[in-house]
């Protein structure tokens, strides 16, 4: 039969690079000296898994290598070889070696073979240093046919419960009968009296002779599966000899033997292709089908709102039937609207997951000694977000293990444990996540940055709040380190970490306290398609203010209101002094009201910084579905995407980061 | 001819077209700005539409009137009237919009009205002349004639990507043009 | 028609049987463990159980040794894809009532064979 294999190559791909994940962070977890077997289990399988999907798909060398792993894996599992350190390091590094050739296999790229044979080589020493003696060998090729007649003399006397394992002798001698000519004899000494017989017990046996050009292993392999349940003799007979072939009777069934064949149902292959349903727990989509699916949501929800609207007019006593189909149409759009998001939600693990590894390896070249807490793995948050935020994640995670955690003297001087604490925090807040990097390390140093800030030419106040002083190590260039390590120095910078954070609506807010470490808080959005936003007017234009990101709102008196010459107005609310960004000049709008007592100031906060935006009326709040501006025009600064009212018209979702940015850098500290 | 006959009709040639495999003859959606005429390829032509409620983009140019929703997408709306200082800017009942789709990018554009749809083989379609209309001759691919008509036709594409207009992210190869 | 069970929980190894089969003219239903494949049994009989031994929540094994307490799967042939590298597997898989193997890797050709000749 051809059977292109290749259509399966992604499916198998896709699930070794799981495999790949799930290896390492079971061998991160795995404790050297008392090792959990379940853990290496799970190891254990994932190599194995691979090993058989490789060697069917053809990646040889990736079969070949997973085999050796596999056989470590197999000598910890089976308790022949204890778990080392060196032995964890070793199948890490493999790990890295296995994801190397599964990627130049997919791509059908050069793998990178030095550093395979390196490590193929070290297994292989390492196995040889084995108890065990176990062959290393990917298949042990079966003995080749020997190529002449011969007569074989076969007893085959199956044990009585022979069928319970669902072999059936008359196939195995219909078998036989493939390789040469042979007569059978049937031997039912054994038979008992039809009243006593177990009609699911054997009790024949049978007597071949088999002439035929095949080796003893060929025979063998016949009766392979049924070795252990049977008493079976094959003797090489010399073919001059072969005069002692008793009376051949044909091959006979008793009755119990036809109920058994009755009980089985007869292949036919004739009519192909009945679809079946491959019923499984889950099933692969491609995002863009869920994409798709998560629009089409959106579309209804706002043709709901469009209907529910239209519906206000009418008079509810009149319309009963009708109101109340509305309403749950509106309840059912909701229920779909949170199923569908929740297709494309993945636990935060998925991103969390790479750091044992990389704080292992990070702290063994700084020479620093740390451990990772990790809380709240499995809030989810949306896949395109997760993708997003990894990178920033990344960087954060090295930049404390590089510049916050010391190293252990300085430590222990300290008065410290000589091994530093990582901790990175996940957490539902309302309609946000929050997720925290914090350390134990030596904290922010705030005449530093200053004295850095000023040297690299920033203004910045020395009675400047801290919360705006650890903002400077995200100004552009800025780095705290003395010297620029390999670490975390590379590159980008963090400024490159909070512009990422904000290209996905989140905020990014810094606690630190000298000598005892710092936290770094990262506020995102569950989802890039849908949020919660406050409806507010200017003139005709309707905009759409993200509702986290709201203080409160009001309407300020005359005298709270302050020209400051060249600087534009403020406003002092509760004793705190703040711009005041009328958003009718910030977009040069036709219309709305100039006089801020007879409009509504929405406080709106970023990154530990407020201004109030005068609009003239706040309209309502509600759920929008955010659709892009830039794919069929371009970003527009303050803006950072647009939705569809519930009337059709479309509204702009104010850029919140960037609107504080740009007008509270006006402001004098 | 109302808009959805032209939106029709424009469909059913396009097809056609296709279908008959005339390589040498090309299709052109007319409209009017002011007093000239142009003709747009139809295979860039989505659909046809009356104006719809525009909202309106902070520090746009005057030009782009803001962005509509056309059935879940946000499409900009480019009127080509102000651009060229062609006609009347009005928006009314009659005002007519072409849908265009060019690289799956979707652009609104208002013209003073949209006539037909014309078959032009090539040798009735000469070289844009040096000097031009309102329209700068860049834009322009040449000049089809039938009967006593004259047709300007625009390099729609070229011209959404000028500069000036931004509406498709700028080519780096020229292969884009005729 | 033959309808078969198929147990593993490597995707691309039990999509690759799948095919094989269904081109072949089988009817193919797939499980990724052997809980699964359980609950699959208990609701239909199959003509034949293709399992794989190392998998998650239950093995290949514990499977078997569950069908067969079964009264429909007293007799059914239960086929065990193992490694070469596992052969003790093989006897365990045996002892659990295990009808037979078939080692990976393997080919089309081989499996329908085998399928084939225990069918038969």
């Amino acid at each position: 039969m051809e059977i292109d294999f290749s259509r399966f190559h992604q499916t198998f791909f896709e699930e070794s690079f799981e495999g790949l994940d799930v290896m390492e962070s079971a061998l991160l977890k795995l404790d050297i000296g008392n090792a959990d077997s379940e853990i290496i289990n799970t190891i254990f399988r994932a190599a194995h898994s691979m090993k058989g999907g490789a060697a069917t798909f053809g990646f040889l060398d990736v079969a070949g290598f997973t085999h050796l792993l596999e056989t470590l894996l197999d000598q910890m599992r089976s308790g022949q070889r204890a778990v080392t350190q060196h032995d964890v390091d070793l199948l890490l590094r493999s790990v890295d070696v296995v994801r190397g050739l599964l990627t130049a296999a997919r791509d059908s790229t050069a793998a990178d073979t030095q550093s395979v044979e390196q490590l193929r080589a070290e297994l292989e020493q390492t196995l040889l240093s084995a108890p065990s003696d176990k062959p290393a060998a990917v298949s042990a090729a079966p003995v080749v046919a020997a190529k002449a007649s011969n007569h074989w003399h076969i007893r085959f006397a199956p044990h009585r419960n022979l069928f319970r394992g669902g072999n059936d002798p008359l196939r195995i001698i219909r078998e036989l009968g493939t390789l040469g000519e042979m007569q059978v004899t049937l031997d039912d000494q054994a038979l008992p009296s039809f009243e006593v017989a177990d009609a699911e017990d054997c009790y024949l046996a049978w007597n071949i002779e088999l002439h035929a050009e095949c080796s003893r292993a060929s025979v063998l392999e016949v009766f392979a599966w049924v070795e252990d349940e049977s008493d079976l003799t094959i003797e090489l007979v010399q073919e001059k000899a072969a005069a002692a072939v008793v009376e051949a009777k044909p091959e006979v069934t008793k009755p119990q033997l036809a109920v058994i064949q009755g009980g089985r149902e007869n292949a036919a292959p004739a009519d192909a292709h009945k679809a079946s349903s491959g019923e499984s727990g889950s099933i692969r989509v491609g995002t863009e089908k869920i994409d798709s699916l998560i629009n089409l949501v959106g579309e209804l929800v706002i043709t709901q709102a469009m209907l529910a609207q239209q519906a206000a007019a009418l008079d509810p006593v009149l319309h009963e039937k009708l109101m109340t189909g509305l309403s749950q149409l509106d309840r059912n759009t909701r229920s779909m609207q949170e199923a569908v998001m929740s297709i494309r939600m993945l636990p935060m693990d998925f991103v969390f997951s790479r750091f044992p590894r990389l704080i292992r390896d990070l702290a063994g070249k700084l020479g620093k000694q740390a451990r990772l807490v990790m809380v709240g793995e499995s809030t989810e948050l949306d896949k395109s977000v997760i993708e997003k935020i990894a990178d920033p994640l990344n960087h954060l995670v090295r930049n404390s293990l590089d510049h916050g955690i010391e190293m252990p003297d300085v430590r222990l001087a300290a008065g410290k444990d000589s091994s530093g604490t990582i901790t990175l925090k996940a957490a539902h807040r309302g309609g946000s996540i929050m997720i925290e990097v914090s350390d134990d390390g030596r904290g922010l140093d705030r005449a530093k940055l200053i004295a850095k800030a000023k040297e690299r030419g920033i203004t910045v106040s020395d009675n400047a709040p801290d919360g705006e002083i650890w903002q400077l190590i995200f100004a552009p260039g800025f780095s705290t380190a003395e010297k620029v390590t390999d670490i975390s120095g590379r590159g980008v910078g963090m400024d490159v970490v909070k512009k990422n954070i904000q290209a996905l609506g989140g905020q990014v807010d810094i606690t630190s306290v000298d000598g005892r470490g710092m936290t770094i808080m990262i506020r995102l959005p569950l989802t890039l398609a849908i949020l919660d936003g406050m409806s507010v007017s200017v003139g005709e234009e309707i905009f759409i203010v993200p509702l986290n990101a709201v203080a409160e709102s009001l309407q300020p008196r005359a005298e709270d209101v302050k020209s400051i010459a060249g600087q534009g107005r403020v406003v002092r609310v509760r004793g705190e002094i703040l711009p005041l960004v009328p958003l009718r000049e910030v977009f040069h709008l036709g219309s709305g009201i100039t006089e801020p007592q007879k409009g509504i100031l929405v406080l709106i906060e970023s990154e530990g910084r407020k201004v109030a935006l005068m609009v003239d009326e706040l309209v309502g709040q509600q759920q929008v579905v955010i659709k892009s501006l830039e794919s069929n025009y371009r970003r527009i600064s303050g803006i950072s995407g647009a939705t569809i009212l519930g009337d059709g018209r479309v509204a702009l979702i104010l850029d919140v980061g960037e609107l504080v940015r740009a007008n509270a850098c006006d402001q004098a500290a | 001819m109302s808009a959805a006959d032209v939106s029709t009709q424009a469909r059913a040639n396009g097809t056609r077209d296709i279908a008959s495999a005339k390589e040498l003859e090309q299709e052109f959606l007319t409209f009017t700005l002011g007093d000239e005429e142009y003709g747009v390829d139809i295979l860039k032509v989505q659909e046809i539409r009356g104006y719809d409620t525009v909202t309106k983009i902070p520090d746009a140019p005057d030009f782009i009137k803001g962005v509509i929703n056309l059935r879940g997408t946000i499409v900009p709306v480019v009127d080509l009237r102000i651009k060229f200082k062609l006609g009347k800017a009005e928006y009314n009942a009659f005002t007519v919009m072409i849908i265009l789709n060019i690289e799956r990018r979707v652009v609104g554009m208002v013209v003073d009205s949209v006539s037909d749809v014309m078959h032009l083989a090539s040798e009735q379609i000469r070289p844009a002349p040096e000097f031009g209309g309102a329209m700068d001759t860049r834009f322009i691919t040449g000049l089809g004639t039938l009967d006593d008509r004259m047709l300007i036709l625009v390099d729609i594409e070229k011209l959404l990507r000028s500069q000036d207009m931004a509406l498709l992210p700028p080519s780096t190869d020229s292969a884009t043009q005729h | 028609m033959t309808r078969i069970l198929a147990v593993d929980d490597s995707t691309s190894m039990r999509q690759m049987v799948a095919f094989t089969l269904k081109a072949a003219g089988f009817d193919v239903v797939e499980a990724e463990d052997g809980r699964v494949a359980l609950d699959l049994a208990a609701k239909e009989k199959f003509s034949l159980v293709l399992a794989d031994v190392n998998m998650p929540n239950m093995d290949g094994i514990t499977l078997v040794r569950n069908l067969r307490t079964m009264p429909d799967y007293k007799f059914t042939p239960l086929l065990m894809l193992t490694t070469e590298s596992t052969p003790e597997k093989k006897m365990e898989g045996k002892s659990a009532g295990a009808t037979g193997w078939l080692i990976k890797p393997f080919n089309p050709d081989q499996l329908i064979t085998t399928i084939k000749r225990v069918l038969a």
